[in-house]
C-alpha cells in the first residue's frame, strides 16, 4: 500500500477553490463560446479533446501507449453511424451503442495486448487496429472509401431538435463534460490510485498483491469506451462516418494532441487538440501546407518543451512559490 | 431647402437603384470555394493548379457578373471528411460561399454534396470518381465534371479491346473502388467481345507487385488493367517497367490516371501505357493556347481536372448571368439546361441528375524517342462519345430521374 498512500498524498488534488473558480470560468466560456466562434468548428474541438483524454487516460495515468486508438474512435463513428441511419435510432442511444461498441472492442483488444510492455504493447495495439481498419474497408456496411453519409441527426430522445446548430452545440458539450468528469473521477479514486502505482513501478504493485493486468484491462476497456464516446458524437456531429477515422494516422494524431497539450494532466489533451484542430481549420485555406507546420511545432515541442503546454505551465507554478521562499 | 430637395431626390433614386441592381447578387458578390487536397497525395492531380484554374476561369470571364465582383477562396481538406465539412459549413453560413466546386476524393465530395444539398447551396465536383455523387446519393443542386468510374472503365475497358487489347487480366486494388472499377471494366470488355482470362487482387499500398506481375504475365493475356489508383498504379507501372512486361508485347491500362501522374512517372517507365483522358493540351490549337496560358500561370500543363475545374466555374457564371442572380434554385436550373461550350468541351450536356456528359478519350503514353518536349506524351488512340462514355440518367439510381 505504501506505493499508493503516497501517491494518494502527494498527487490527489483536492479541489480547491482556485481550481473550482477557473473550471467554472472554463465552463461559462464554452457555454458562450458558439455566440463568439463558429459551432462545427468548437463540436470538433470538444469530439477531440475527448478522444484525446480517454487516450491521455492510458498513457498519462498507466503508462501504456497505445498506438491503436484510432480504431475505438473510428469504429464508435462507425456504429453509431450504422445504427442511427440504418436502423433508426435515436441519436443518444446510437451514440451510446458506438460507445459499448468500442468498449467491447477494446476489451478483447486490451486483452491481447497488456500481456505486453513498452514497444510491444504499442505494436500489438497498431496491428490490431489496422486489422481493423483492413475490416472496414472491405466490409459492406461502412460502404468502402466512400463511407457511410448523411447520417440523420435527429431528435435527442426525441425532444430536442440536433438540426440546430446551438443545441447541437450543448449536446455535445454535454458529453464532452460528462467524459471529462469520468476520466476526472477514475483517475481520483482509489483505482486510479492503483493504476498511477502499476505506471511508477509495475513489479512493486504486483508484489503488493494487485492484479496489475485486470486493472490495466479495465483502464483501457474505460479508455476505449471513451473514445468511442468521442467517435460516436462526431459521427453525429459531421453526418458522416468514414476510413480516416479508422486508419493509423488518426492513432498517431491523437498522441500528438496529448503530447503537445501535456502527457498526464487534465486540461493537457484538451488543449493539444484545440490547437491541433484549430491548425487544421484556419491553415487549410493559407498558403502554407499544413501537415508541415503541425510537424514543425511538434519537432519544436519535443525539444523545448517536452512536458507539453500544459505541463510546462504547471512546472512553472510548481517552481516559483519555491524560488520565492 | 428648395435647393436640397432636388439633390436629395436624385441622391435617393441612385440609392434606389443600386440597391435594385444589387438585390439579384446576395453582398453584391459572387463566392466561389475550390475545396481539394493541396498538401497529400492528390497535390499534383488537382491541388494548388485547380485554383489557379478557377482563377483563370474568373479572369476569362472578365471578373464581373452583373455589375457583381467574382471572388474565388480556397482550403487544403488535407483528404479529412471533417476538416472538408467544417469548412464547407463554415464557408457557406459565415463567409457567403456561394458554390463549391473541384472537392477531391470520394468520402469528401459525398459529405460536401449531402451538406450542400441540405443547406441549398451548389456543388460541381471535378476532382471525385465514385458514379454515387449522381447515383444513389445524387442531389439537386450537385453537378459532376471531368470523369467517373463508369466514364473510366468504358473508355479504358471498351475502346481498348477496339484497339485489339482483347485479352484482360486484373490487377486490382483489395477494396470497393477497385471491385467497382474491375467489375465495371470487365463487363465492357466483355460486351466487346474480349476475354477476362483472370485477376489478382492486392492490398491497398502494397509496395511489391512482382509476384502479382508475374501471375498476370503467365495468363497469356495481352493486357494488363489497373484497376487502382495514385501511388498503387504508379508503384505497379514502375515495377512492369523494370520487369520488361510492355517491351514483351503486353499492353498496361491504367484506370485512374492523368498527365500529372505520367509527368511524375516519367516516360521511360510509362511508355505504351494506355489510359482515358477528358482533355489534353495537343488535341488542338485552342487547347494548345489555354495550355501555354496555364503553363505560364502554373508551370505545368493541366490535365483534365484542372481544365474541369476551369469549366466549372465557367459554367457557374455563365448560369448566374443568365439567370440574373446567384439564388440557389435559378442558377441549378440554369446549369442543367445550358450546354456546355469552352475550353473544356465543345459538346457537353448536363444530364438531370447533374452528370455532365461529355467525350472522353482514350490516350496512349508516347515512347521517351517519340516524345518531342517536355509535356509531349500522349497519343490518341481513339474518342468515346459522351453518351456511350457516362451512364444514362435513368440507369444510375438518382430519384430526381425517376
Amino acid at each position: 500500500m505504501a506505493v499508493g498512500t503516497q501517491y494518494l498524498a502527494e498527487q490527489q488534488p483536492k479541489l480547491s477553490t482556485t481550481s473550482l473558480v477557473l473550471g467554472a470560468i472554463a465552463i461559462a466560456a464554452l457555454i458562450a463560446a458558439p455566440f463568439f466562434f463558429y459551432p462545427v468548428f468548437l463540436m470538433s474541438i470538444l469530439c477531440f479533446a475527448l478522444f484525446a483524454c480517454a487516450f491521455n487516460l492510458l498513457i498519462g495515468y498507466v503508462g501504456l501507449l497505445s498506438f491503436g486508438h484510432a480504431a475505438f474512435f473510428g469504429g464508435a463513428a462507425y456504429y453509431t453511424a450504422h445504427a442511427v441511419k440504418v436502423w433508426g435510432l435515436e441519436p443518444l442511444t446510437g451514440i451510446l451503442f458506438g460507445a459499448a461498441g468500442a468498449a467491447a472492442m477494446g476489451l478483447i483488444i486490451g486483452f491481447i495486448a497488456i500481456r505486453r510492455q513498452g514497444i510491444y504493447f504499442a505494436m500489438i495495439t497498431l496491428a490490431l487496429s489496422q486489422m481493423f481498419a483492413f475490416i472496414c474497408l472491405q466490409v459492406p456496411f461502412t460502404h468502402g472509401e466512400d463511407g457511410i453519409q448523411g447520417v440523420p441527426r435527429g431528435h435527442l430522445l426525441g425532444i430536442i431538435d440536433l438540426n440546430q446548430p446551438l443545441s447541437m452545440y450543448y449536446v455535445t458539450l454535454a458529453i464532452f463534460l460528462f467524459g471529462v468528469f469520468a476520466v476526472w473521477r477514475i483517475v481520483n479514486s482509489p483505482f486510479g490510485n492503483i493504476l498511477k502505482a502499476i505506471r511508477e513501478n509495475e513489479r512493486r504493485a504486483v508484489s503488493l498483491g494487485y492484479r496489475v493486468d485486470r486493472y490495466k484491462l479495465g483502464a483501457f476497456v474505460m479508455s476505449a469506451a471513451l473514445a468511442g464516446l468521442a467517435g460516436g458524437t462526431k459521427a453525429i456531429v459531421f453526418q458522416f462516418a468514414t476510413l480516416t477515422d479508422v486508419q493509423w494516422q488518426m492513432s498517431g494524431e491523437v498522441i500528438l494532441m496529448t503530447l503537445l497539450g501535456g502527457i498526464g494532466t487534465m486540461i493537457g489533451p484538451i488543449v493539444g487538440a484545440g490547437l491541433v484542430i484549430a491548425l487544421q481549420n484556419y491553415l487549410a485555406s493559407s498558403q502554407f501546407p499544413v501537415t508541415v507546420l503541425i510537424g514543425i511545432i511538434f519537432v519544436i515541442c519535443v525539444l523545448l518543451f517536452r512536458r507539453g503546454i500544459v505541463g510546462e505551465i504547471l512546472e512553472l507554478m510548481k517552481r516559483k512559490p519555491k524560488g520565492n521562499v | 431647402m428648395r435647393v436640397l430637395k432636388p439633390i436629395l431626390f436624385a441622391l435617393s433614386c441612385t440609392v434606389a437603384a443600386q440597391a435594385a441592381y444589387a438585390q439579384n447578387i446576395s453582398d453584391n458578390v459572387v463566392k466561389i470555394g475550390i475545396l481539394n487536397d493541396q498538401s497529400g497525395v492528390y497535390a499534383d492531380f488537382g491541388g494548388k493548379s485547380s485554383v489557379a484554374a478557377a482563377q483563370m476561369a474568373v479572369e476569362d470571364f472578365g471578373g464581373k457578373v452583373n455589375g457583381a465582383s467574382i471572388e474565388v477562396v480556397n482550403a487544403d481538406h488535407q483528404n479529412k471528411p471533417d476538416v472538408a465539412s467544417s469548412i464547407a459549413r463554415q464557408w457557406y453560413d459565415a463567409d457567403k460561399v456561394d458554390a463549391i466546386m473541384e472537392l477531391t476524393t470520394s468520402s469528401v465530395a459525398l459529405a460536401v454534396q449531402g451538406l450542400s444539398k441540405e443547406k441549398k447551396k451548389i456543388t460541381m465536383t471535378t476532382g471525385a470518381a465514385t458514379t454515387e455523387l449522381t447515383g444513389k446519393q445524387c442531389s439537386p443542386y450537385g453537378f459532376h465534371w471531368a470523369y467517373d468510374t463508369h466514364a473510366l472503365a468504358v473508355g479504358t475497358g471498351g475502346a481498348l479491346v477496339e484497339n485489339g487489347g482483347n485479352k484482360w487480366f486484373f490487377l486490382t486494388a483489395d477494396y470497393a473502388f477497385g471491385y467497382s472499377l474491375e467489375e465495371q471494366t470487365s463487363k465492357f470488355v466483355k460486351s466487346k467481345g474480349g476475354q477476362v482470362v483472370g485477376s489478382v487482387r492486392h492490398p491497398l499500398a502494397a509496395t511489391d507487385y512482382s509476384s502479382f506481375l508475374l501471375q498476370a504475365q503467365s495468363s497469356g493475356a495481352n493486357v494488363i488493367g489497373m484497376a487502382n489508383a495514385g501511388l498503387d498504379t504508379a508503384n505497379a507501372i514502375k515495377q512492369a517497367a523494370e520487369f520488361g512486361i510492355t517491351q514483351g508485347g503486353t499492353r498496361l491500362a491504367a484506370l485512374l490516371f492523368t498527365l500529372a501522374e505520367v509527368k511524375g512517372l516519367g516516360l521511360q517507365s510509362a511508355q505504351g501505357l494506355t489510359l482515358t483522358e477528358g482533355w489534353y493540351w495537343d488535341q488542338n490549337d485552342e487547347n494548345r493556347a489555354f495550355a501555354k496560358r496555364f503553363q505560364a500561370k502554373t508551370g505545368k500543363m493541366p490535365n483534365m481536372i484542372h481544365v474541369g475545374t476551369y469549366s466549372t466555374v465557367m459554367q457557374y457564371l455563365k448560369a448566374v448571368q443568365k439567370a440574373g442572380t446567384d439564388e440557389t434554385e435559378a442558377v441549378a436550373k440554369a446549369l442543367h439546361e445550358m450546354p456546355v461550350q469552352d475550353a473544356f468541351t465543345k459538346n457537353g450536356k448536363v444530364l438531370p441528375n447533374g452528370r455532365m456528359v461529355y467525350d472522353m478519350y482514350l490516350f496512349q503514353v508516347k515512347k521517351p524517342e517519340e516524345s518531342k518536349s517536355e509535356w509531349d506524351m500522349y497519343k490518341q488512340l481513339a474518342t468515346i462519345p459522351g453518351d456511350q462514355a457516362y451512364m444514362k440518367a435513368a440507369e444510375s439510381g438518382c430519384q430526381l430521374t425517376q
